[in-house]
């Protein structure tokens, strides 16, 4: 395999955006029938690098080979198509009212009589491809109401359609379960060994950088630091590597839970925004000085039990007590006044205000304070701003200025904006979900310390994720959480990732339930 | 009883409910690319009057239409600019087209008849009325079908045109995918943006065309301000169909029938309160809608467990 040709080549290629260089002098072979994985943080210019290999944005100076032709200026994911390269992308470029056979011939329909739309000539292609390529699919079925991993399956048949050799696959594990993930894997061995695919992996979890991939380069602030293969590396070097120092991937020692319940929450039902039962009958308690993590597939009654918790949304049975006095009805601001600080799964639409300053954000909460609100009217501005830039340097955001709009930052200096804002309250009890989604390697580890930190502080946390790493790696007990109700109880380093899935996916632990 | 519910209510339910059929034709293929058009009232306005400028001066109702369409096109390529291209506010846009034709219109009867109010006459050509022979003489069929004015045809053959383009062809799948998920259609190499402006531009032919129909069609003359508000009728109606053809159609022909009945209650009823009645039933509608929607959304999820 490593002296067949190669069928991309970047040659000095160069993205330059307006104020940032996304793609700095890169050059990069890919040798065909190879796994080729892209690793780097948030905005090391992964992503850029493969949206100008589609042909979706074209690169300032460089050149791209695709089998040996340059792509001209006229470069489009059409003449990508043409030349065989195909593109998985991590926000799915599907019509959700769309059948799959509509989905898949989308912009190449066939065509009957000239004009109209050829349904039974493309539904057997398209069954004809599911059979070829071993990736069940029904034509028929309306895509937005398959799951996501059948979702993504839609994509790849897509590109597949489209006589891709070439499949680029962004960020591809970020939405899966571990089980969806494993059989993604496996179609990608499969379409690589059977059909002599080459294949472009972007992702930032290593650990499937080194499962599935022959070679790995390394991007950092768009630029390619390096190529190295597979075989011949480990986790901590491509870490060290794509931060630019160490990283300490090291469990963090346990605490010592105290023996004081500060959250409880019992018997707790909600509904979800269609009005069906998400949350069915939860408890859970948190000590001071623990981290309690709750562990499940997206969708599971996560979102509502954390926004009952808050009071954001009403509850249709139980209760939630803090320190014994229960705050059932209380709205969020009398909960927070009572010592709870949140961390919503959704930072852009819950946690920050795009459009409001970074300051801004920063103070909402406190802004009715005397020192930032003269006789509760007057904004004061200069005190808001020396509090924004301490509590800046303190959390290490990262910001063109603090007057600046939230969403002009990047994600991870959003989610430690929010972290900053949450943490002053310095409040007893904190209730966290999805705190590093979509955030870089550093962050990551900048804002588990700071949680950690907390936890010793003695604070109660309850924390959400779907990143079994995550809770893993913090978490003092762990609970599972399967269709608004808890399938299992376990205290941190007694189960493994393996058995949690089954838990995660519908097994239930005996007496998991009560507890 | 045989007074209000006779054949003439039909033929006067066709007739008033085709122009909004045609408007809300226009205005459908705008909100399946996720343009909210609420100008089609002024598009409507403006096709009446230059039907009736086109008619008059060329004496010709072909040249009216062949006026109208062109006006469409630009108006349709107007709004398309400012909503895709420069990204301003939809509503605005709708809102100060509708009122420009207002103005405008008002302002061309004036300077180019030298009229206020109206202006009727025997220079206009009105469209010309069909007669089915073999048609004509079938007892309700034949009065019902036959003997309506061209453009009444021409929107029941469009329901069925564009519901076949919409979901049989390929054009229509891009149309409507360009409004649904733009970016996967770009994906695929085709530019959603030519397909919303193909919409604009059917949607300003069809609203202008819609207003050939009330002032060359209906009556053969212009007054001022005579879409009445029919535009946001239609609006109205494509979302009560669900921007889909045939529903929207049977949507127009409800309020066609509403406002009919009211006509003739004008006898028993002060004409205030009848005129009120298509407005009373748009309101109705939507609230049927909301409804609607929320127990299949609720029977939807029961579905997926």
């Amino acid at each position: 395999m490593s002296d067949s040709a190669p069928i991309v080549r970047f040659e000095h290629v160069t993205m330059q955006f307006p104020g940032v260089l996304a793609n700095d002098d890169v050059s990069l072979s890919i040798r065909a029938g190879e796994v080729f994985a892209l690793v780097g943080e948030n905005g090391a210019g992964k992503s850029t690098l493969m949206n100008l290999l589609y042909g979706l944005l074209q690169p300032t100076l460089g050149k791209i080979y695709i089998k040996e032709q340059a792509t001209g200026a006229r470069y489009d994911p059409l003449r990508a198509m043409a030349l065989g390269v195909g593109m998985v992308h991590q926000h799915f470029k599907l019509v959700p009212s769309f059948t799959v056979a509509q989905n898949i011939a989308l912009g190449m329909e066939p065509r009957k009589h000239g004009v109209f739309y050829d349904r039974k000539r493309i539904d057997a292609e398209v069954t004809d491809l599911c059979e070829r390529f071993g990736l069940p699919l029904n034509p028929a079925d309306v895509v937005g109401e398959l799951s996501i991993g059948l979702q993504q399956r839609v994509e790849i048949l897509k590109a597949l359609h489209r006589g891709a050799d070439v499949l680029i696959l962004d960020e591809p594990t970020a939405v899966l379960t571990p089980h969806e993930t494993d059989e993604l894997f496996e179609v990608i061995r499969r379409i690589v060994a059977d059909k002599g695919m080459t294949v472009l992996l972007i992702t930032h979890k290593l650990g499937e950088v080194m499962r599935l991939s022959d070679r790995v380069g390394v991007m950092r602030r768009g630029k390619l630091l390096g190529v190295l293969n597979t075989a011949e590396t480990d986790e901590r070097a491509l870490a060290a590597m794509m931060v630019g120092r160490d990283v300490i991937f090291d469990e963090f020692r346990l605490g010592s839970p105290g023996v004081r319940e500060v959250l409880a929450v019992r018997g707790l039902m909600a509904r979800d925004d269609r009005g069906l039962p998400a949350v069915k009958g939860v408890d859970i308690t948190v000590h001071a000085g623990e981290i309690v993590g709750v562990c499940g597939v997206e969708g599971n009654g996560q979102t509502e039990l954390m926004e009952c918790i808050m009071g954001m949304r009403p509850q249709t049975g139980g209760s939630v007590t803090l320190n014994g006095l229960d705050v059932s009805r209380r709205d969020p601001r009398a909960i927070r006044a009572m010592g709870v600080s949140w961390i919503p799964e959704d930072r852009l639409r819950t946690g920050l205000s795009e459009r409001a300053t970074v300051t801004e954000n920063l103070l909402v909460g406190k802004q009715r304070r005397p020192e930032f609100s003269l006789f509760k009217v007057h904004y004061r501005r200069r005190n808001a701003k020396r509090y924004g830039e301490k509590l800046a340097a303190e959390f290490d955001i990262r910001s063109g200025g603090l007057d600046i709009p939230m969403g002009s930052l990047s994600g991870g200096n959003m989610q430690k904006t929010i972290l900053a804002r949450e943490f002053s309250f310095d409040s007893p009890v904190l209730v966290i979900s999805q705190p590093t989604r979509g955030v870089d390697i550093g962050a990551i580890e900048f804002i588990h310390e700071k949680i950690l930190e907390k936890r010793n502080a003695g604070c109660a946390i309850l924390l959400v994720s779907a990143d079994l790493d995550e809770l893993f790696r913090l978490c003092d007990r762990l609970v599972t959480i399967y269709e608004g109700q808890i399938t299992g109880r376990f205290d941190a380093g007694t189960i493994d990732k393996q058995q949690i899935g089954y838990y995660m996916t519908g097994g239930r632990q005996k007496g998991a339930e009560g507890a | 009883m045989s007074e209000i519910f006779n054949i003439q209510l039909v033929q006067t339910t066709l007739r008033t409910a085709t122009p909004v059929v045609l408007c809300a034709l226009g205005c459908l293929m705008s909100e399946q690319v996720g343009i909210m058009n609420i100008g089609v009232d002024g598009m409507m306005l403006m096709g009446a009057f230059f039907a009736v400028l086109g008619s008059y001066l060329f004496g010709s109702w072909v040249m009216g239409l062949a006026l109208v369409m062109v006006v469409g096109v630009l108006l349709g390529l107007f709004y398309y600019v400012f909503s895709v291209k420069f990204k301003s506010d939809e509503f605005i846009i709708g809102v100060a087209l509708n009122i420009l034709a207002g103005g405008l219109t008002v302002f061309l009867l004036r300077t180019l008849f030298g009229v206020k109010g109206s202006f009727s006459g025997p220079g206009i050509v009105p469209l010309p009325t069909i007669h089915i022979p073999w048609l004509e003489n079938v007892p309700v069929l034949g009065p019902i079908l036959s003997g309506n004015t061209l453009l009444v045809y021409v929107s029941w053959l469009l329901v069925l045109v564009s519901w076949l383009f919409l979901y049989k062809t390929p054009l229509g799948f891009h149309l409507r995918a360009s409004g649904e998920a733009p970016e996967a259609l770009r994906a695929s190499g085709r530019s959603p943006e030519k397909m919303k402006r193909l919409a604009s531009v059917l949607c300003g032919v069809l609203a202008t065309l819609s207003g050939a129909h009330l002032s060359l069609g209906y009556l053969t003359m212009f007054s001022e301000n005579m879409s009445a508000s029919r535009g946001y009728v239609a609006v109205a109606c494509v979302i009560f169909g669900g921007s889909n053809p045939p529903r929207v159609f049977l949507a127009a022909l409800l309020f066609g029938f509403i406002d009919a009945l009211g006509m003739r209650l004008q006898k028993y009823i002060p004409s205030d309160v009848t005129s009120m009645a298509p407005y009373v039933v748009t309101v109705v509608m939507m609230v049927i809608v909301v409804l609607f929607r929320r127990s299949r959304l609720a029977a939807h999820a029961k579905k997926l467990g």
